[in-house]
């Protein structure tokens, strides 16, 4: 957990407002204590009849600055969820019932371990999260040691899948892949010569930066400024005008559209001209309404393809649509093929015990609506899709897609083999993560550029 | 060297965010100084006041009303909404409180703030509310510096309604019951001062500059969300405590110090300690000022009364 960041907000409070914390941690553990109580209470009726009610973990902001992509990634679980249940799953010969749990992790990382722990003590089959990567990467500590398989839909810092935990797997390219398809594509494609970068400072936006500031440096680009901000400020003015003194070609921010959007206005007030780029966490209809007319001409990157082009991806736009009447946020796709991979995984090891399907949940092979998934050693997303998108007309355009062309079927093959000695994933181990860049640099460089 | 322009527009930027400071500090002044209340809920109705004006310009955007005249409506109905917050909040949750010990109704501030928050959770959603645009954001450029109309107009209101308060407390009948008040209450009520009006006006009008200060965060950002009070509350509060808490001066020169030392912080720390700090710092420079500040002048700078109070 020491990787991790310490939230920005805590250095916030003023003398005097301490005295609203213990209270409000006094609150929080009555709260956690009164659901738990509850929790255990049904649980228990449960556990003896066999393919009764599986309860699926989710975890995401359902509350804070992120909460419409908390609420997204939820949607999209649940209607994974109710999609089985109405076709009916049998597993161990009894048809089972999914049934959602869904904790509000705040996106604080503190908040993310309580409610792992909350969703292990809750006895859940499996848990689909967290959001951000700030939660992830603390709370996977928790669900390692449960033994509970967590299959995350966004997180993308890479340390999520570096740390040797076997029940950790992503269903998305992580920054590492992404860093290096903004860096080469903004040196390379924008020329932008002089570059400037801000993040958050969270776990998943300083991640990002600094890979993307690797890969722009790594293609001759020079960085020009660095500046930081928070996941919940709303002013960027004072930084926004010392990158300005530096007249950069472009604004690189690592973060969350609700900041992106606000960024983006503040900047075109102070007159700069240069264009930003942002990674997935800027790449939502939501950033396009928060910067208004000054979204228009800004770059941004999403892993995996668009939802137009994938098999089924517009229906599910439609289906999606039709069950919560609000549009897709960002990640629902994401989450919605998280959730299904799990129960393919279930169905497969004819079990929802953890310990029975975790090691099939490593030789997944399965069409989601974001792309073909497939996991390498460590749990990462093999040959993950990256998408670059630019502002035009008020919406996100597709301008190429770069990586995410078939798998190799050897490597397919030592996917699905891999897992026959109990899935043990070896610590640290870089290989196919660096293939999979490799194969990500090939494919910016091939002829379908 | 540090150019002048670049100055000059650190300056700007942190007089606009310090006048939205000095217009929310102002809340928790008057009430604190009257009532030695902290009303950690009045971020809440900043909030409140900004998501209302937003409400009522999407009602009115298909109406042929000119820009201005929505504005108005907008601050109109969006001051009187967060009036009727602010009478509540003090009728329902302090005023029966007001001879209980200190620590309970600034727990029960805690709690209204949680409260308020998540009702405008419910009644507003959680996603993000485009503040429509109703001036135009082309930057003039004075002396090397951007401001936009939006900015000149939220520095100038600003000034002429905290002018308008000090007029109002130091030159009118209620003003001279607002300060008796603030002396001693006991002894002001003795003396044929109606007690509960005078506080529930304090409230009311401390939530009309709330609604104020919301409407023009919600302008210049854009954006308006349920969770955008608490930290502005928190850095108001700040502005306040900087100021001396229950000096209605002491918050606007709060506000403005703090907006200014923020920008020029964020601005100039990574260059002044030669990237040993960067801008991630912006906050505890700030905090830092404070402390320096309380340390030497533990009643704010232009706080005044310290034997009084303690």
């Amino acid at each position: 957990m020491t990787q991790v960041r310490p939230d920005n907000h805590s250095l916030l409070f003023t003398p005097l407002a301490h005295m609203n914390l213990p209270i409000r941690s006094l609150t929080l553990a009555v709260a956690a204590a009164l659901a738990l109580s509850a929790c255990g209470k049904k649980e228990d009726a449960q556990t003896g009849s066999a393919g009764a009610v599986v309860k699926i973990g989710q975890a995401s902001p359902l509350t804070g600055p992120q909460a419409h992509l908390g609420k997204d990634n939820e949607n999209g679980v649940r209607l994974a969820l109710e999609e089985a249940n109405a076709k009916g799953v049998e597993v161990g010969g009894a048809k089972v019932k999914f049934e959602l749990v869904s904790e509000d992790d705040q996106a604080d990382p503190k908040q993310g371990t309580l409610v792992a722990q909350k969703l292990v003590d809750g006895k859940v089959a499996g848990v689909l999260g967290h959001l951000n990567s700030g939660t992830t990467i603390p709370a996977s500590r928790i669900y390692s040691e449960a033994g509970l398989p967590q299959v995350s839909p966004s997180a993308t810092n890479p340390k999520y899948t570096q740390q040797g935990f076997k029940t950790a797997f992503r269903v998305m390219a992580n920054d590492v892949q992404q860093g290096k398809v903004l860096g080469s594509y903004a040196v390379n494609k924008l020329n932008a010569k002089a570059i400037a970068i801000i993040d958050d400072r969270s776990a998943y936006g300083q991640g990002l930066a600094d890979e993307f500031q690797k890969a722009v440096e790594a293609a001759g680009g020079r960085i020009v400024a660095r500046e930081f901000t928070n996941d919940k400020a709303t002013d960027f003015t004072a930084i926004l005008t010392k990158v300005k003194s530096k007249s950069p070609d472009l604004v690189f921010y690592g973060g969350m559209d609700s900041q992106a959007g606000p960024m983006a206005r503040q900047i075109k007030a102070l007159g700069v001209k240069a264009p930003m780029l942002f990674g997935d966490g800027g790449c939502t209809t939501e950033f396009s309404k928060l910067a208004g007319d000054a979204a228009e001409g800004n770059y941004c990157s999403l892993p995996g393809v668009p939802l137009e082009k994938m098999s089924g991806g517009t229906e599910f736009k439609a289906r999606f649509k039709a069950r919560f009447n609000v549009d897709i946020q960002l990640y629902a796709p994401y989450a919605y093929d998280a959730a299904n991979v799990m129960i393919d995984a279930m169905k497969r090891a004819n079990s929802t015990d953890p310990k029975r399907y975790l090691p099939l949940l490593g030789k997944t092979d399965f069409p989601g609506v974001t792309g073909r998934i497939v996991f390498d050693d460590k749990g990462d997303l093999m040959n993950g899709a990256i998408t670059l998108y630019q502002s035009r007309g008020g919406q996100w355009q597709p301008l190429e897609t770069v990586g995410g062309g078939d798998i190799s079927p050897a490597a397919v093959a030592a996917s699905l083999d891999k897992a026959a000695d109990g899935g043990a994933k070896p610590v640290g181990a870089q290989g196919i993560a660096m293939e999979n860049v490799k194969a990500v640099e090939q494919g910016t460089k091939g002829p379908g550029y | 060297m540090i150019p002048m322009d670049t100055f000059l527009q650190q300056i700007v930027n942190g007089l606009v965010l310090g006048s939205i400071y000095a217009l929310v500090a102002l809340g928790y002044t008057m009430v604190y100084g009257i009532m030695g209340l902290i009303n950690f809920a009045h971020g809440e109705v900043v909030m409140i006041g900004a998501l209302t004006a937003v409400s009522v310009l999407q009602l009115l955007a298909g109406s042929a009303l000119p820009a201005p005249l929505q504005a108005l409506m907008a601050c109109g109905v969006a001051a009187l909404v967060c009036m009727a917050v602010g009478f509540l909040v003090e009728r329902v949750a302090y005023r029966p409180l007001r001879h209980a010990p200190r620590l309970a109704p600034l727990i029960t501030a805690i709690g209204v703030s949680i409260v308020l928050q998540h009702l405008a959770m419910l009644i507003w959603g959680r996603n993000y509310h485009t503040f429509p645009t109703l001036m135009s954001s082309t930057p003039h450029a004075i002396g090397g510096a951007g401001i936009t109309d939006l900015q000149i107009l939220i520095v100038v209101l600003a000034a002429l309604v905290m002018g308008g308060l000090m007029l109002l407390v130091n030159r009118t009948r209620l003003g001279r019951a607002m300060r008796a008040t603030s002396e001693n209450t006991a002894i002001a009520g003795l003396m044929g001062v109606d007690i509960n009006r005078i506080i529930a006006l304090t409230f009311v009008i401390g939530s009309a500059l709330g609604a104020l200060a919301g409407i023009m965060v919600g302008a210049n950002y854009g954006i308006a969300h349920y969770g955008m009070g608490s930290l502005l509350g928190l850095k108001a509060f700040t502005a306040a405590v900087l100021g001396g808490i229950g000096n209605l001066p002491g918050a606007m020169l709060g506000g403005v110090l703090l907006g200014v030392i923020e920008s020029l912080g964020a601005g100039y720390i990574g260059d002044a300690t030669g990237g040993f700090f960067g801008s991630n710092y912006q906050d505890v420079f700030a905090f830092f000022v404070l402390i320096l500040v309380l340390v030497f002048r533990p009643s704010g700078l232009m706080g005044e009364k310290v034997a009084e109070r303690a």
